[in-house]
């Protein structure tokens, strides 16, 4: 069935690449977490300047593959990755890489909000300090107001940029750490579970939020709320154990999946 | 006797307690409704009836004994209320003597007279002690044994006693405390009844060395403290300028960049350094270091005496570093490791994360630590009294001999020590100054970590 799958994919993704350019490409991709596989031979496209989900039961390895795609896989000792992940069509494992450029271009946004222990106005600074994006304080001023603006955030945090980034509410904090991503002007953003942690209406103004980033940036989401997939993403992959199921317009997996798990993943069967 | 009376004490608590299992269990079987509280529990609650209050019975009249039959003995001495407080305690102490049969010469017939008194008031207070004990354990057992049925709640009755029991536990050490605090208070305000407060506060000159006679030329001693901290100062910040870096740099490497097997060695060799007596540390700096100290100060043309607050200093530095060392670790491993990796996804560095992330983020943990040391840096007393020097002397140079607040206080102590003069009261005075510095620190350092575990 897996193999079924896979050539089924293979041909669905030919029509893709003509509408619309491929940002990054995960060609047989696996990760071992010392001696367990987490995941098995993925080949994934993500297309530029939309947003894509990854959906999937918990430990099918969708976190895995978009940790994946900016190395932070690297900062756990025990994980080997193998396959080849290419941005722009360039090789990110490749020792020419710096991982600290390919950070800055591909940022990340995690399951709970992580802001630094810091001012607002320094958690979004952060980024474009240590890269040196900004020439004086006016600048560095701009960067911050624009992405906080970007982020939706400006107009709630405007007038205290400089109290505590961790005194904002959980779907402040989300959006902060969001705009702390976009000040690096990354080129795509992955974004792990964002609103797993937030209630409803913080959830429906990070989808919100994300709807708009999609005209700038390419957008790489996980998430275990179906709807959610259903809502902000063009694009849908399903993981199972590891494998990659499926992948295809979001449109046509949620209303006619190739595959029996993904029909019985969408409609609550399993997972 | 008394202590035979304590082994009474904890033989019937034990055998009361056995009675009143097996009573406990008799009840079991003979009744049919539930039992509120296991056997054991009736077993310990008869026990405690029997052997506490007579416990503390015991413990209060061993207390009170020879003050009330002294009072009792001078009371009917002739004459008794003509006497001064000190020869009053004169008296007793000849009327003691005599009774337990050391004559140093021979008793005058009040005091036979006194001692036979002595004699028959303690005998009578030892039958009367022990007929009490034994009344009060009968009637505890008795009471223990009796309550015993299915629906006493023996078990909250022990783990009332219990609680009692741990709160008089956690009071000794604040007892303690205030012991020490009232004693020193006392001593001190002995010292500063004698030597102005204002000279011992601001004063220059350090030379606590008494005449014997009055007379005697420069008979009065100077008791100016500010030389003394002077070089409990110079000594530890020259402790702290090798500890803290040390320590925090070790912290952040094993947390940071070690490997795991690294770590798993070098962490526990680090904390042993933290259970090496500190007189080891002593003969470490004294015959190592402060030779080597002073052949380098002699090479480089500074003026360097055998004993040295550079080799004081830099040994006592050495022992610190497990404190600082073990505390940053903790306080680099209670960041988050959300708070690492969002800063690795915005394409920091190792070096930019910890710089900018982890240490502002752990900060409070390791001042907490630094302070804990920096109390330990000045209440350190083997290192520097072996190690450091005895002048006390306002300089900066590390390279000579400076005193510090503990050694002089050694110092002052050591020998025969009169306490009506302020030489010996100096050290008191020393202490008390000492404890509230090193107190206030605490307070700081403990308000610091409080804070910190907020954070998160």
């Amino acid at each position: 069935m897996n193999v079924l799958t896979e050539v089924a994919v293979e041909k669905k993704l030919n029509p893709m690449t003509k509408e619309s350019n491929i940002k990054m490409r995960g060609k047989d991709v696996t990760v071992h977490y010392g001696e367990k596989q987490a995941l098995f031979a993925v080949n994934l496209d993500i297309p530029e300047r939309q947003v894509t989900a990854l959906i999937g039961p918990s430990g099918c390895g969708k976190s895995t593959f978009l940790r994946c795609l900016n190395r932070m896989n690297d900062t756990i000792d025990s994980a080997r990755v193998g396959g080849n992940i290419t941005l722009d069509g360039e090789d990110i494992y490749d020792p020419k890489i710096d991982v600290v450029e390919l950070r800055a271009r591909v940022g990340m946004v995690f399951q709970k909000p992580n802001p630094f222990p810091k001012s607002i106005y320094e958690n979004v600074a952060y980024g474009p300090r240590i890269h040196g994006l900004t020439r004086n304080k006016a600048e560095l001023d701009e960067v911050v107001e624009s992405s906080l603006k970007k982020a939706a955030l400006w107009s709630e945090v405007k007038d205290r940029l400089q109290e505590s980034g961790t005194g904002l509410s959980g779907g402040q904090q989300q959006r902060l750490c969001i705009a702390r991503a976009i000040a690096v002007s990354p080129e795509v953003i992955l974004m792990d579970e964002p609103c797993s942690a937030l209630d409803p209406i913080a959830t429906a103004k990070v989808e919100e939020l994300i709807d708009e980033l999609r005209a700038n940036y390419t957008i790489i989401i996980v998430t275990h709320s179906m709807q959610q997939a259903a809502r902000v993403s063009q694009r849908t992959a399903m993981f199972h154990l590891g494998y990659l199921v499926e992948e295809g317009a979001t449109d046509k997996m949620f209303t006619n999946p190739d595959d029996k798990r993904t029909q019985d993943y969408i409609t609550g069967r399993f997972g | 006797m008394a202590a035979y009376l304590f082994g009474f004490l904890a033989l019937a608590a034990i055998v009361v307690s056995l009675l009143g299992i097996s009573r406990a269990r008799r009840v079991r079987t003979s009744q049919a409704e539930k039992v509120h509280s296991r056997p054991i529990y009736h077993g310990l609650n008869a026990a405690i009836w029997t052997g506490v209050p007579a416990f503390v019975f015991l413990i209060l009249w061993l207390t009170g004994q020879n003050a009330i039959v002294d009072m009792i003995v001078m009371g009917s001495y002739p004459g008794a209320d003509a006497l001064s407080g000190a020869q009053r305690s004169l008296v007793l102490s000849e009327i003691r003597q005599v009774a337990n049969g050391n004559n140093f010469r021979e008793p005058s017939p009040q005091i036979l007279a006194a001692v036979a008194h002595l004699q028959s008031l303690e005998m009578l207070a030892r039958w009367a002690m022990v007929a009490l004990v034994a009344a009060l354990v009968t009637v505890g057992a008795f009471f223990g044994l009796k309550v015993i049925e299915s629906r006493y709640r023996a078990r909250h009755s022990v783990e009332r006693s219990i609680t009692i029991f741990m709160l008089f536990s956690s009071l000794v050490a604040i007892l303690t405390t205030l012991g020490i605090v009232g004693s020193l208070v006392y001593e001190a305000a002995q010292f500063f009844a004698r030597v102005p407060l204002t000279e011992f506060l601001f004063g220059l000159r350090w030379e606590p060395q008494i005449a014997l006679r009055a007379d005697q030329v420069a008979g009065q001693g100077a008791f100016g403290a500010i030389p003394v901290f002077f070089g409990t100062f110079v000594i530890s910040a020259l402790a702290m300028l090798v500890a803290v870096p040390t320590g925090i740099l070790s912290a952040i490497y094993l947390t940071e960049y070690s490997g795991a097997r690294f770590r798993a060695v070098v962490k526990p060799l680090l904390e042993i350094l933290a259970g090496i007596p500190t007189v080891v540390y002593g003969f470490f700096a004294v015959l190592t270091v402060a030779p080597a100290v002073r052949s380098l100060g002699l090479t480089i043309g500074v003026e360097a005496a055998p004993n040295s607050a550079l080799a004081a200093g830099a040994v006592m530095g050495v022992m610190l570093i497990p404190f600082i060392s073990s505390l940053s670790d903790d306080a680099f491993a209670a960041v988050p490791r959300a708070m690492r990796d969002g800063s690795y996804a915005l394409g920091s560095t190792k070096g930019e994360t910890i710089r900018k992330v982890l240490l502002p983020a752990a900060l409070p943990g390791i001042v907490g630590g630094v302070l804990l040391a920096l109390s330990r840096a000045i209440g350190e007393t083997m290192i520097v009294v072996m190690a450091a020097g005895l002048i006390a002397k306002m300089t900066l140079n590390p390279f000579d001999a400076v005193t510090t607040v503990t050694v002089q206080i050694v110092t002052l102590l050591i020998g025969d020590s009169e306490f009506d003069n302020p030489k010996t009261l100096a050290a008191f005075a020393l202490g008390l100054m000492l404890f509230i510095i090193t107190l206030g620190l605490n307070l700081i350092a403990l308000r610091t970590v409080r804070k910190y575990r907020e954070k998160y």
